[in-house]
């Protein structure tokens, strides 16, 4: 492989590492309180996470890119604080994977949380648990196995994006062109020998990964 | 007001609300109002007061065991340990888990224990956690019937050797004659009424007279042994019920319970007979019972009866208030 294409595997493992810490740091207590609020809030902020489930990825990437580019709400924040535009910048696309990774990484943990059932919260409160040691000491470990699912599942996500990462990252060798982005433009040049081990290595990696997924769950309850 | 030690039961039909109570005082529900509880206010609705159920300070073992599925018993137990009340002084761990005869258990997950086990470690953990107020929502309803019988006398224990009030929620009569000191008789979410066991049973107005399980519950003083037919003699003040034999010793206080479908009436005193105890008493009141029945409230110096005999031999009898006749108490069971 060229140094091209190991720059766009290593960019591709640092995005999608990155993208999944940020989202399971900031997915679980979305996913709580989802999993436990009765206020009627909960309707459309779960339509709203759900959103890129069924939104075509140019979509989203093209308001992100509206939104964060100079003229953008957010894109004027960024350069008075003098950082310049999040756009076709590293930042930028961990933001952009942020939320098109979101409902899979929520929704799994959110199930999860669901099905714990009040009784062990309850149990541990008269216990002598406040809140947040209720918690870590039996939400957490009773989700376990949705902590890993919403991993594996917001990680392999990242991986395969494509849309989203074109508009926003662009194609900027070493900095935003990710792997699929390299495919792509393999195809584009005709390379097709350089396309099949790029896309072999996505798919080979696909299968392990879900493979370890399923064979887990398969094996153990709890896992 | 509620005594300080022993157990209350709140008792009622399935829907009468005596679950809800339980998780309102556990302040695991919210309702209206005030909720005064163990000389604290938990709840002043006036004052935006809300006391969150993991400072009440409280024990609670729910119908279902809910054990921790993630740890096994050992952890289980440890979680509430943990947790303990600091100002509590450490329930110890060896004699919880001998109380509750959970040694053997330790080690175990909690999913491969019986449902008798469970409950087991139920108690033992809502106790470590050194509650000062156990309340126990119907402990026994989802186990069958050898179990029931195998957990009754852990919960009679219980009873015996905790220095704190235990509320007791239950349907089932048998449980509450077993265990109960207080009774709070729950209807539709009203208290009907509320009192010692001794007094509430015999009532004919309440439910308590209903049904196969009516009758009295009474304490006397175990008076006499009588080794040669393996019978021993309850003292009621002057009234005696022989029994099979108890093996306590002289002296010992004793709780029996006699179902009023055990209980027929003479006029006279009856000529020889194989029914060992026959009891002069005053009839107090009588009630219908159905198309065919009557419910009798005797009384015979401290002890109060229920007689239950059928209407035609109430007018065969010319029975009515006040009438001296001889109650024949067919048998008397011992609930220690």
């Amino acid at each position: 492989m060229t140094s091209a294409d190991l720059a766009a595997v290593r960019l591709t493992l640092e995005l999608a590492g990155v993208t999944t810490l940020l989202l399971l740091l900031l997915g679980t207590p979305m996913a709580w309180w989802l999993a436990s609020t009765r206020s009627r809030w909960k309707a459309p902020i779960a339509t709203c996470v759900a959103l890129p489930l069924v939104l075509p990825p140019t979509v989203l990437g093209f308001y992100l890119l509206v939104l964060l580019g100079p003229h953008g709400a957010v894109g004027r924040v960024t350069t008075a604080l003098g950082l310049g535009t999040l756009p076709f910048t590293f930042a930028g696309l961990v933001l952009a994977s942020t939320l098109y990774s979101l409902p899979f990484v929520v929704q799994p943990l959110q199930n999860a949380f669901e099905a714990i059932g009040p009784r062990p919260l309850e149990v541990a409160a008269t216990l002598g648990a406040a809140p947040w040691d209720r918690f870590f000491s039996v939400a957490v470990p009773l989700a376990r196995r949705g902590f890993v699912t919403a991993a594996i599942l917001g990680f392999a996500h990242t991986i395969g994006e494509f849309g989203v990462v074109l508009m926003i990252g662009g194609n900027i060798p070493n900095k935003t062109r990710v792997l699929s982005v390299s495919i792509y433009d393999h195809v584009e040049a005709l390379e097709y020998p350089e396309a099949h081990r790029l896309a072999a290595l996505m798919v080979g990696f696909a299968f392990c990964v879900l493979f370890a997924l399923y064979s887990l769950r398969a094996k153990s309850k709890l896992f | 007001m509620l005594p300080a030690r022993g157990v209350t039961a709140w008792f009622g039909r399935s829907g009468s609300g005596k679950t809800t109570c339980l998780r309102l005082i556990a302040g695991l529900e919210r309702g209206r109002g005030r909720l005064f509880a163990l000389g604290e206010c938990w709840q002043d609705d006036a004052r935006k007061l809300f006391v969150p159920p993991h400072r009440r300070g409280l024990g609670y073992v729910f119908q279902e065991a809910s054990l921790f599925p993630h740890m096994n018993v050992r952890e289980n137990l440890a979680y509430a340990e943990r947790r303990r009340r600091s100002d509590a002084a450490a329930a110890r761990f060896d004699h919880l888990v001998e109380l509750c005869g959970i040694g053997g258990l330790l080690s175990r997950d909690s999913e491969s224990l019986s449902g008798g086990e469970r409950q087991r470690v139920a108690i033992a953990r809502a106790l470590l956690a050194a509650p000062r107020m156990l309340l126990l929502d119907e402990p026994l309803a989802a186990l069958d019937e050898s179990r029931k019988g195998e957990l009754l006398p852990y919960l009679e224990r219980l009873r015996d050797e905790l220095a704190i009030p235990i509320l007791y929620v239950s349907h089932s009569v048998e449980e509450v004659a077993r265990l109960a000191d207080t009774i709070v008789l729950l209807e539709n979410g009203r208290v009907l009424a509320q009192g010692s066991l001794f007094e509430l049973f015999p009532r004919l107005d309440l439910p308590f007279a209903e049904g196969e399980q009516a009758g009295v519950v009474f304490e006397g003083r175990l008076a006499e042994h009588a080794e040669a037919h393996a019978l021993s003699r309850i003292a009621c003040g002057e009234v005696s019920l022989w029994v099979s034999r108890v093996a306590r010793e002289l002296g010992a206080p004793v709780r029996a319970r006699i179902l009023a479908r055990d209980v027929s009436i003479a006029l006279s005193l009856p000529g020889p007979s194989s029914i060992l105890n026959v009891i002069r008493a005053e009839i107090m009141e009588l009630s219908d019972y159905g198309p065919d029945r009557v419910n009798v409230r005797l009384l015979a110096g401290n002890v109060t009866l229920l007689a239950r005999i059928t209407r035609r031999s109430r007018e065969a009898l010319s029975l009515r208030e006040g009438l001296v006749v001889h109650a024949q108490v067919k048998s008397v069971a011992v609930v220690t």
